[in-house]
């Protein structure tokens, strides 16, 4: 029966081959579109290089310091605050203290390079899981020796270096000369908590470390020993923090701060409130939009579908006549639907391919290597399919409720 | 096998209210090969609709062997039109879109239990019953009007119905194709013992069959064993 209902529907589009344009140019727009956003989200937080165990890593981004007399401070934390409080915490299995990334200079043959720099200790480099095209992590010596040493990534060893091995020479970045001792792949600069173009050691910052207070320029990446201690973290992070507001010596100051999943960080800083991540809310948005933008694509194949299936109504008839029941009508119009969809799936596939290879290769995102893998994939399948099912079962209802003497006299209902 | 009680079929608009059958009462028993005639409008195709259970009575109650079918949904309809009936339209309703084999296999695509290769050895033996064989890939459009009603007949009796509905089979043919789809409709009758119904406006054709009903305004009004119906002359 499928391939009976496979047949038809394939001639049905060759048929008509205006009516297919129209829907499969508006199925594969719409796909493109969401699939541009999907994989823009994927890279942005999904599993990819080097944060791969999104499960088990928390940030530590944002301090909020509410103060008694109505004003309010907030931004990076110190790191006085990170190392004496969250690197002590119990539950991780490991807390990295590294700073935000600052824009530098670098000059080659009198030719200004911009690059960002990040200070970091050795145990982001355990933490995260970079790519390593030459070279290694500096070691906890040369942290705690101050050692001007860095890794670079792959585009200002390119840069700076030509093609060749960079590792054992030396990089001057911002007047400082460094010995390079590893090259990582590019890190897009949408993993702001990763992302740099030079890594070197934190106490190159020392400076910073024993100034108090509360905000600074610091992140901290935490790692849990397993998924399922993620909320445990967050307990005892809350708690230590509530410990500190107990024992401020200005009563009444409120200190906001929160180990977020990347998604949770974004989620908050753009909609979170109070204790609320804003990630519910993010994902009503996300899902709203995702619906609007599928409705009236959806509307518009329903209707082109409608009077397509209009045209069959003397088919249905007979199908009837000869035992197809109602819902063998349904069946056989949502499979051909389908079918639809998945060829618009796969156009949209290629055009999104095209779509994100463009923004690759413009630059507008820094290191961006937008793909489309198998998440992706699986995503757009999956929208395909929604699409679909929504865009055909209307008209399959509206059509199988013909009557049978109806349907062959042309559809009269 | 099909009996009609009573059977009223009243068309209802805003405005009109048109009769279209009336009082009708009639028993086509098992291996019958019946025609229907009438003037355009008398009722005739309606009648062929409510006894394939392709459209409902206002009143009455259709039988089909002997069990009431009025309150039967539309799955178990469904099940009795692909089991027991066959149809034979005037416009033959084959899918352009399918190869002649993959149009007379449809009635079994509904019909559980029969395999894929099954199917297509019935649909086979359908066409060549036919003299269609040479045809089985050909399309509906690559054929003439009487190929096209043979392939309509063979797809018909592919599910071995106990009666075949054709509504006018041979009103879009000329007499010689007219000719050839009557006489494979009297062999299927007098072979296999298939009752059949015949929606026709040739006289020559109805004198054919076993017996006639003619229709007049909604109503019956003859229903007769024909003189010329003759095993031998098949």
């Amino acid at each position: 029966m499928l391939k009976n209902y496979l047949k038809i529907a394939w001639k049905v589009l060759l048929r008509r081959k205006f009516f297919t344009f129209i829907s499969l140019f508006g199925i594969s727009f719409t796909l493109m579109v969401l699939m541009v956003a999907t994989s823009l989200m994927d890279h942005t937080f999904g599993p990819q290089m080097p944060e791969r165990e999104t499960d088990e890593l928390l940030f530590v981004s944002m301090m909020r310091e509410e103060h008694s007399e109505g004003y309010s401070s907030s931004g990076p934390a110190s790191y006085y605050f990170l190392d004496r409080n969250v690197r002590t915490l119990q539950t991780p299995e490991q807390v990295s203290i590294n700073s935000m990334f600052f824009q530098v200079n670098s000059y080659i043959n009198n030719r200004k390079l911009a690059l960002d720099i990040k200070y970091t200790d050795r145990e982001f480099w355990d933490i995260l899981d970079f790519e390593f095209l030459e070279g290694g992590a500096f070691g906890q010596q040369e942290v705690a020796g101050a050692s001007r040493v860095a890794i670079i990534n792959e585009t200002t060893r390119n840069k700076y270096f030509g093609e060749g091995k960079a590792v054992g020479k030396t990089i001057e970045v911002d007047q400082v000369k460094y010995k390079v001792v590893g090259v990582v792949k590019d890190v897009p600069v949408l993993r702001l908590y990763s992302y740099a173009d030079v890594w070197v050691p934190i106490t190159l910052k020392s400076q910073d470390f024993n100034k108090p207070g509360y905000r600074g320029l610091y992140f901290a990446t935490i790692k849990a020993q397993n998924p399922a201690d993620i909320p445990n973290i967050k307990a005892e992070y809350a708690a230590m923090l509530h410990e500190i507001e107990r024992q401020h010596p200005v009563k009444g100051t409120k200190l906001s701060s929160f180990p977020d999943t990347t998604l949770e960080g974004f989620a908050r800083t753009l909609l979170g409130g109070g204790k609320k991540s804003g990630m519910g809310f993010l994902y009503v948005i996300l899902a709203g939009l995702a619906f609007l933008f599928m409705l009236l694509p959806t509307i518009n194949l329903v209707s082109i579908n409608i009077s397509r299936i209009m045209e069959r109504s003397s088919e249905i008839g007979l199908r009837k006549a000869f035992g197809a029941t109602s819902s063998n009508i349904i069946g056989q119009f949502i499979v051909e639907n389908i079918f639809l969809t998945l060829l618009g799936g796969i156009l949209g596939f290629a055009l999104s391919a095209a779509v994100l290879k463009l923004i690759n290769d413009s630059g507008v995102i820094v290191y961006a290597n937008l793909g489309l893998n198998l998440r992706v994939f699986a995503w757009g399948l999956l929208l395909s399919l929604i699409f679909g099912l929504i865009s055909g079962v209307y008209p399959a209802y509206r059509m199988s409720r013909l009557k049978a003497v109806e349907a062959l006299k042309g559809g009269s209902k | 096998m099909i009996t009609l009680k009573n059977i009223e079929k009243v068309y209802q608009t805003k405005t009109i209210e048109t009769v279209a059958l009336h009082n009708v009462n009639l028993h086509i028993p098992k291996g019958e090969f019946v025609s229907v005639m009438g003037p355009s409008g008398c009722g005739k195709s309606t009648l062929l609709n409510i006894m394939g259970l392709l459209d409902e009575p206002t009143n009455g109650i259709v039988e089909i062997d002997g069990l009431p079918i009025s309150r039967y949904k539309d799955k178990e309809l469904a099940h009795i039109r692909n089991q027991k009936l066959g149809f034979v339209f005037q416009s033959y309703h084959l899918i352009n879109d399918l190869s002649v084999l993959d149009n007379v296999e449809l009635p079994l695509l509904y019909r559980t239990g029969v395999s894929a290769a099954e199917t297509r050895r019935l649909a086979l033996t359908a066409l060549e019953k036919v003299g269609l064989s040479a045809r089985t890939k050909h399309y509906p459009t690559q054929l003439s009007g009487g190929q096209r009603q043979r392939v309509a007949i063979a797809r018909a009796l592919i599910g071995q119905p106990e009666i075949i509905l054709a509504d006018e089979p041979t009103g879009n043919l000329d007499s010689v194709m007219g000719e050839e789809i009557m006489n494979i409709l009297l062999n299927l009758n007098r072979h296999d013992g298939t009752s059949i119904v015949m929606v026709t406006h040739d006289e020559n054709m109805a004198m054919k069959t076993e017996r006639l009903i003619r229709f007049f305004d909604g109503q019956q009004v003859s229903d007769a064993k024909t003189s010329a119906y003759d095993y031998q002359k098949v």
